[in-house]
């Protein structure tokens, strides 16, 4: 496979950007976006389409198997991880490749994530006392212990602004956590957290859940808070 | 006041930090990504602990402990799996208590069969044990940080130690870290522990952990004088599948449920493992597997591919159990494991192999410790499938009880926890009972300090080694450390790693050929097969071996001898 790839880098201290357009051959018809990164790489003597040398592509990456979130990055206009973008199934041998947009640039295709920690930390994300455990928490629980801290949902959503008191379906999903295993007596604090930084900001267009690379199902979290911490009613089983 | 300075932030990492916090010990988590991208996110089978089962029968952890051992071909230190494995009831219980989602029913963890044990007791969360737990563990750690008591540090790679000499003895005062995102570097006063995984790169592309854990912590600290052991014990799981840049693993939990790996003889399937080891078929440990494997297709009447074989497993535990590992199956291989067997080869998964440490987790040098994957301890000769995150968690656990035992602790307490005690509360916040300790003035000295005088860390430590120098190594230790080795195929190695060693042009090279050749030299030491060391040239266990080896770097001279 011959692909073209169009590259934002940014420099890491005078953080200048520009676009480098490389052209390379992959023979591993499996190859995601990754594999190229790493492969471009290793490649020495490696040269844009201008003929310039290519220093390193700076990008993160952990497990290669879409656990754990280091990687995403927006890939032909759409936040994904590289990790799981084959290019065998590009519409056209050409792909595209930025940083996410809604972090601080560290080099190239690294951004720093802290604001997602320091949200979390914000909205006082643990548990205080034990876990209830009830059989129909199980799912809600499990949903909500899958978030990958990847950034992708931010990306999409038209409501998320880092400076902004919305934290969007990245700080969402570990709230969910808690607002089914919490006791109930316990739970006022963290609803109140809820309708701040996630009820009231939420225009519930479900953008970010067509983009979770986890698959997290989004809606159903939001229903089953929606009805705990806003009407006050039992939660429903989330749909399979 | 000090801290104690963590270095890695998986199970081990958030353990010992939650550990240290919880008796009011401050500490800095320090890690090159955060929790969430540590490779323990993608633990999928289980944990294990000797529980009472929901049909009323009971576990006990002398059985845990019994296989166990007898996994790890005696090759462990029974003191350290003792404790480990009467831990583990309690590790696991508290893991539910704060809210892991384990599979339950009526109250009690349901627990799964994985390799090598007898009796159920693995708990799990369908097939994303590791995740879901971390995720707890990183929650709880938040708490802790809101208080002051954790600081983390992601995005910041260990350099190296920071080692003063202490009456003949070597002694850590510290750590030196980089900031991976400003460049900026700094020393951290105070005991470290060390928990920053196994040496997945040191067989670039060839294993099914993540790339994060390149293994040059493991061979800087040797090449500083940390004596590492068990380095030729590395396990081959026996279920993976290559796809671009690693090694998928398929969970033990697979054959757990029911799946069986079977091959083509003479036109027809045959279940091989099943014939062969009629008591515990497909779950026998996993260095029994990986060898039939290796066998079997090297037969004469024999195809030269190993399927698992899961299509007859019922839609009930599709859905409950392994829903996850049937997604990734079909994204990565277009292959539906309900429907279809699937190829599968052993891989590297495991590294019994690594930093020397005692029951209380410390290394040879005084102050420093270390936890989880990057240890040698618990697993001997193989390690059990659910016994590597409870000996991650244990680890840490560990580590940090001893650090608060042996550590003059007044200098790590945290402040605010120093007042309560100041008017008569204990350090965890509790009343105390009887007399007060006397508390000693603390100095406020900042214990992370910024790099800037001129040194030569830039050049030395920093550089990184070249992706095709790594790639050259790993190929050559992979040759040399197969399934099944042989004095000749490991000599052969060794000479082709002496001659890449005259190519290594920068420190980080250099340590990882003194690595890869401690490796080698303790796979040729051992002279008899046992576990996961398989030599076709020894194919007896002799008791003369029945301890680890020991390896240190002694004037550039890489020592082997068996472990006292
Ligand atoms: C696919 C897969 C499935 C598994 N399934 C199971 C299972 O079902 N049950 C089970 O018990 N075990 C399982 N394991 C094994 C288990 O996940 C690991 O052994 C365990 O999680 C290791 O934990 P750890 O804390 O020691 O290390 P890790 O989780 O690997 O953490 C290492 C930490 O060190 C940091 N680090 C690394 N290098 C540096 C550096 N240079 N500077 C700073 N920080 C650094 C990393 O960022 C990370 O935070 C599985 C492993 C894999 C790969
Ligand atoms: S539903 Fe819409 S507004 Fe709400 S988090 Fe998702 S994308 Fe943003
Ligand atoms: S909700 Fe999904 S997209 Fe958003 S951070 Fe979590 S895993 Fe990523
Ligand atoms: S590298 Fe982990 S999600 Fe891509």
């Amino acid at each position: 496979m011959e692909i073209r790839f169009n590259i934002l880098r940014t420099n890491r201290t005078v953080k200048a950007q520009y676009m480098q357009s490389i052209i390379y051959t992959i023979e591993d018809e499996n190859a995601t976006v990754a594999t190229a990164l790493s492969l471009m790489n290793e490649t020495a003597g490696l040269k844009d389409v201008d003929g310039n040398a290519v220093t390193p592509i700076v990008w993160e990456c952990s497990c290669l198997q879409k656990k754990c979130g280091a990687c995403a990055m927006v890939i032909n206009d759409h936040p994904a991880l590289a990790c799981s973008v084959r290019l065998r199934e590009l519409k056209k041998p050409e792909v595209t490749l930025k940083p996410l947009m809604k972090f601080p640039v560290v080099e190239d295709l690294m951004v720093d994530r802290t604001i997602l920690f320091e949200n979390l930390r914000e909205m006082k994300i643990w548990l205080k006392n034990e876990a209830r455990t009830e059989p129909v928490d199980y799912d809600m629980a499990y949903e909500g212990s899958r978030c990958l801290q990847c950034g992708c949902c931010l990306e999409v959503c038209p409501n998320f602004c880092p400076e902004g008191k919305f934290f969007g379906m990245a700080s969402f999903v570990p709230t969910a956590r808690l607002i089914s295993e919490m006791k109930k007596e316990q739970r006022e604090e963290i609803y109140k957290e809820y309708r701040k930084h996630i009820y009231e900001g939420c225009g519930k267009s479900l953008a970010c859940r067509k983009v979770c690379p986890a698959g997290i199902d989004i809606e159903g979290l939001l229903v089953n808070s929606n009805a705990m911490a806003i009407w006050k009613r039992g939660k429903r089983k989330l749909t399979e | 006041m000090k801290r104690v300075n963590i270095i890695g932030a998986g199970l081990a990492g958030l353990s010992a930090a939650i550990t240290l916090a919880e008796q009011g010990f401050a500490c800095n988590l320090i890690s090159l990504q955060n929790s969430e991208r540590a490779q323990s996110v993608l633990a999928e089978g289980g944990i294990n602990a000797a529980l009472d089962f929901i049909d009323g029968g009971k576990d006990l952890p002398a059985e845990h402990y019994k296989d166990t051992m007898s996994g790890g071909c005696d090759l462990a230190d029974p003191e350290a799996v003792r404790g480990l494995t009467c831990d583990a009831p309690e590790i696991v219980r508290g893991l539910a208590v704060l809210g892991v989602p384990f599979h339950m029913k009526d109250g009690k963890l349901v627990l799964r069969s994985f390799g090598g044990q007898k009796n159920k007791r693995t708990a799990y969360a369908k097939s994303s044990t590791g995740k879901v737990i971390v995720h707890a563990l990183v929650d709880l750690v938040r708490k802790y940080e809101s208080e002051g008591l954790v600081r983390r540090y992601p995005h910041h790679e260990f350099v190296r130690l920071l080692l003063s000499q202490n009456k003949g003895k070597a002694a850590c005062d510290g750590v030196r870290i980089i900031d991976r995102h400003t460049g900026k570097m700094y020393d951290c006063s105070g005991v470290v522990v060390l928990a920053t995984g196994g040496m997945n790169g040191l067989f670039p592309g060839m294993t099914t952990g993540t790339t994060s854990n390149s293994g040059d912590v493991t061979a800087t600290v040797f090449a500083q004088g940390v004596y590492l052991s068990n380095l030729e014990m590395i396990q081959y799981h026996p279920t993976t599948i290559g796809i671009s840049g690693k090694r998928l693993l398929v969970t033990e939990a697979a054959r757990g449920e029911g799946g069986r790996l079977c091959v083509k003889r003479n036109g027809r399937w045959w279940y091989f493992m099943e014939e062969i080891y009629p008591e515990l078929k497909n779950l026998m440990p996993r260095d029994v597997v990986s060898r039939e494997m290796y066998n079997v297709v090297r037969r004469p009447d024999c195809e030269d591919q190993v399927y698992l074989d899961m299509t007859d497993l019922s839609d009930e535990i599709w859905k409950t159990k392994l829903p996850d590992m049937r997604k990734e199956l079909i994204d990565y291989l277009g292959i539906d494991p309900k429907r279809e067997m699937i190829p599968v080869e052993p891989g590297i998964h495991y590294f019994m192999a690594g930093i020397d440490v005692d029951i209380y987790h410390r290394t040879n040098v005084d102050k420093l410790y270390a936890a989880g994957e990057c240890t040698s301890q618990y697993h001997g000769a193989n390690r059990l499938g659910g016994n590597s995150m409870l000996g991650a968690i244990r680890g840490g656990n560990m580590a940090a009880k001893h650090i608060m035992k042996d550590t003059d602790w007044a200098k790590y307490i945290y402040a605010e926890r120093m007042k309560e005690q100041e008017n008569g509360k204990d350090i965890s916040g509790k009343e105390s009972a009887g007399e007060k300790r006397i508390i000693p003035k603390i100095d406020w000295e900042e214990n992370i300090i910024e790099v800037t005088e001129n040194n030569n860390d830039n050049e030395t430590y920093l550089n990184a080694a070249s992706p095709a120098f790594i790639k050259e190594e790993g190929q050559i230790l992979l040759e040399g450390l197969g399934i099944i080795r042989s004095e000749g195929v490991m000599q052969e190695a060794y000479d082709k790693l002496a001659k890449l060693e005259k190519k290594a042009d920068c420190c980080r090279e250099n340590s990882r050929v003194m690595l890869g050749k401690a490796m080698l030299l303790s796979a040729l030491f051992r002279k008899e097969s046992r576990g996961a060391h398989f030599r076709e040239d020894y194919p007896e266990r002799k008791n003369e071996y029945k301890k680890m080896t020991l390896a240190r770097l002694s004037e550039g001279q890489v020592l082997i001898q068996l472990k006292e």
